[in-house]
């Protein structure tokens, strides 16, 4: 395996008496993704912005490519491209105007400059606006413009920071595309949001945070079998939802969730129990099941249960 | 792409990404013609609104053409708009994630700043013009000769700049462009309590002394004088209408002395 191209050991950050980041530890292997997950407030923009050299830790160290975001900021400037929860470009200027303006303020000459934003324009499908002031654009376009401006110089690693809040699906879509075209580039990205669809589809690897710490790190998979598989039972009579809560709650050992009224779902233990079993269980108490599936948990209930854990535990 | 290595090539990119970012304000102007409109309109509603309305009414100290009084006026409160122009534009900036970009890329650090207030002395400069236009049309024009008509020119220019940095440390502070919009017809009175309309002579005491300190007034006195435009000095005067030259380049000193420091540090640390 090669180095980590993003490391953060043991980050720092408070704001007054807010605790950001409490020992935020990350790694992030070349030419993978990686998502940050979090509730609001648990630290994900204080971190992207630690590592993105526009923030200084309090404590603790980054380094991106073997460069140290405070003491070697301009190494590290050279080889990011960061995308915030805005689309920070000029409103007034076109979008073509804007790719010509940040390609000079990124020093390359004015033929590159401008070579560059046609090539980019037009691979991320904006050549047809590309000459309208960006005021006039679309909430999605106005992103992928602003995602494409972080690629001028071709990036070794990208921070994304809720590329897609406050967008409607298909837009969401066709940044999620313009991400895997950068990741089959060969770019790295760090990507952080709060939809878990977004992680699914995107991230090799995830890190969940709550309170300034990584509470969980994996593949999605590996994530969603640390929790075990789901059973969703939908009873034929509303009346025996008693009954066969006690005994799916015998067979699971955690009580089961009420998800409607007549149906159940229940976290199963990771050795796994056997369909079969558990409709002879129901059956024997005299409960009629209308459908019952085992499935793999959604990434939403991993989270609900990892920041769950820690708020009980605090 | 040169990296910012050495202190020539840091200088050299400081200047050249500043001169990007004039260019930005450049291709905003082209953007939006109605700007450029409103920029030549405003200077004849104020010519016809203080010329003709106010100075219908108004007796010149020592006698003379009231519009020919007015238009030093008008030039100050142009150069004063400067620090609004660039509050509000930095703090766009700030509040659009705009600053957040630059400085996480690989550009000189100092651009930024010096692109701004660069950029403004271009637009005070084409405001300046349009003015200058206006006011000979409505038969204002300066008496003295070339040099003297330059020097006022350049201090109008001097100051401008000086105020800009106002305008950069203030954005910066604010942060937020809707604040930063709201402020700006707080700029109207600071530029009314001074001699820009109206001689200082007839103000209650307390409103006087402060109208003679603003720089406006230095500004205002110093171009009638230049300019040879009636209601130059006359009579017992504070100082600094009595050395108008003087203090507005005091002024601008002190200005830049304290506000490009104060600027620089805010940028560099905004967000840390």
């Amino acid at each position: 395996m090669t180095d980590p191209i993003v490391v953060a050991e043991g980050l720092h950050k408070s704001f007054g008496d807010t605790h950001a980041l409490r020992g935020l530890d990350l790694s992030v292997p070349a030419g993978t993704v990686c998502g940050v997950l979090g509730p609001n407030g648990a630290g994900k923009t204080t971190a992207v912005r630690i590592l993105a050299t526009l923030s200084d830790p309090d404590a603790g160290h980054a380094r991106i490519a073997g460069h140290d975001v405070v003491r070697e900021a301009g190494q590290v400037r050279e080889r990011i491209g960061l995308a915030g929860q805005y689309a920070a470009v000029d409103e007034k200027l076109t979008g073509r105007g804007n790719l010509r303006m940040f390609g000079r303020l990124y020093h390359l000459s004015r033929r590159a400059a401008y070579r560059r934003a046609d090539e980019l324009l037009e691979r991320f499908g904006l050549m047809d606006a590309a000459d309208r002031p960006i005021s006039g654009y679309s909430g999605g376009m106005r992103r992928r413009l602003d995602l494409i401006t972080c690629l001028i110089l071709r990036p070794e690693v990208l921070f994304l920071d809720e590329p897609t809040t406050g967008l409607d699906p298909r837009s969401r879509g066709e940044i999620w595309d313009s991400i895997r075209e950068l990741v089959a580039d060969g770019t790295t990205v760090l990507l952080t949001t709060q939809y878990l669809d977004e992680a699914d589809q995107l991230a090799d690897d995830i890190a969940v945070i709550d309170h300034g710490k990584v509470i969980a790190t994996g593949t999605p998979d590996e994530l969603k079998a640390t929790i075990g598989d789901r059973l969703d039972v939908v009873l034929q009579d509303p009346a025996t939802l008693a009954t066969a809560a006690t005994v799916l709650n015998t067979l699971a050992g955690t009580e089961p969730a009420t998800t409607d009224a007549g149906r159940l779902s229940v976290a199963l233990p990771a050795t796994g129990l056997r369909l079969a079993d558990i409709v002879r269980e129901l059956d024997h108490a005299g409960v009629a099941a209308a459908d019952v599936s085992l499935r793999r948990p959604t990434l939403d209930e991993v989270f609900l249960r990892l920041t769950d854990r820690k708020e009980t535990a605090r | 792409m040169t990296a910012l290595t050495s202190p020539l090539g840091r200088l050299r990119w400081t200047f050249a990404d500043g001169l990007t970012l004039v260019g930005r304000e450049l291709g905003r102007l082209r953007q939006e013609p109605g700007q450029i409109v409103a920029a030549l309109i405003f200077p004849a509603v104020m010519v016809v609104l203080f010329g003709y309305v106010f100075g219908s009414a108004i007796q010149v100290p020592g006698g003379g053409d009231y519009r020919e009084y007015l238009m030093p006026g008008l030039f100050a409160m142009v150069t004063f708009s400067a620090w609004l122009g660039v509050m509000t534009r930095v703090a766009a900036d700030a509040s659009r994630g705009v600053m957040d970009r630059f400085r996480s890329m690989p550009m000189a650090r100092l651009a930024v700043p010096f692109g701004q207030t660069g950029a403004d002395l271009l637009t005070g400069l084409l405001m300046l013009a349009i003015m200058v236009g206006t006011g000979l049309l409505v038969g204002w024009q300066p008496h003295r000769g070339l040099v003297p008509t330059a020097q006022a020119f350049l201090l109008m220019i001097v100051l401008r700049y000086a105020l800009s940095w106002v305008g950069v440390y203030v954005g910066l502070a604010v942060k937020n462009d809707q604040v930063a919009d709201a402020m700006v017809p707080l700029g109207l009175p600071f530029t009314m309590l001074s001699n820009a309309f109206v001689p200082t002579d007839g103000m209650p005491g307390w409103l006087r002394f402060l109208a003679d300190w603003n720089p406006v007034s230095a500004l205002t006195a110093a171009s009638r004088e230049l300019f040879g435009n009636p209601g130059a000095r006359s009579g017992d005067v504070a100082w600094p209408l009595a050395h108008p030259v003087t203090t507005v380049l005091l002024w601008s000193a002190a200005l830049l002395a304290v506000f490009i420091p104060l600027s620089l540090r805010a940028y560099m640390r905004t967000g840390r």
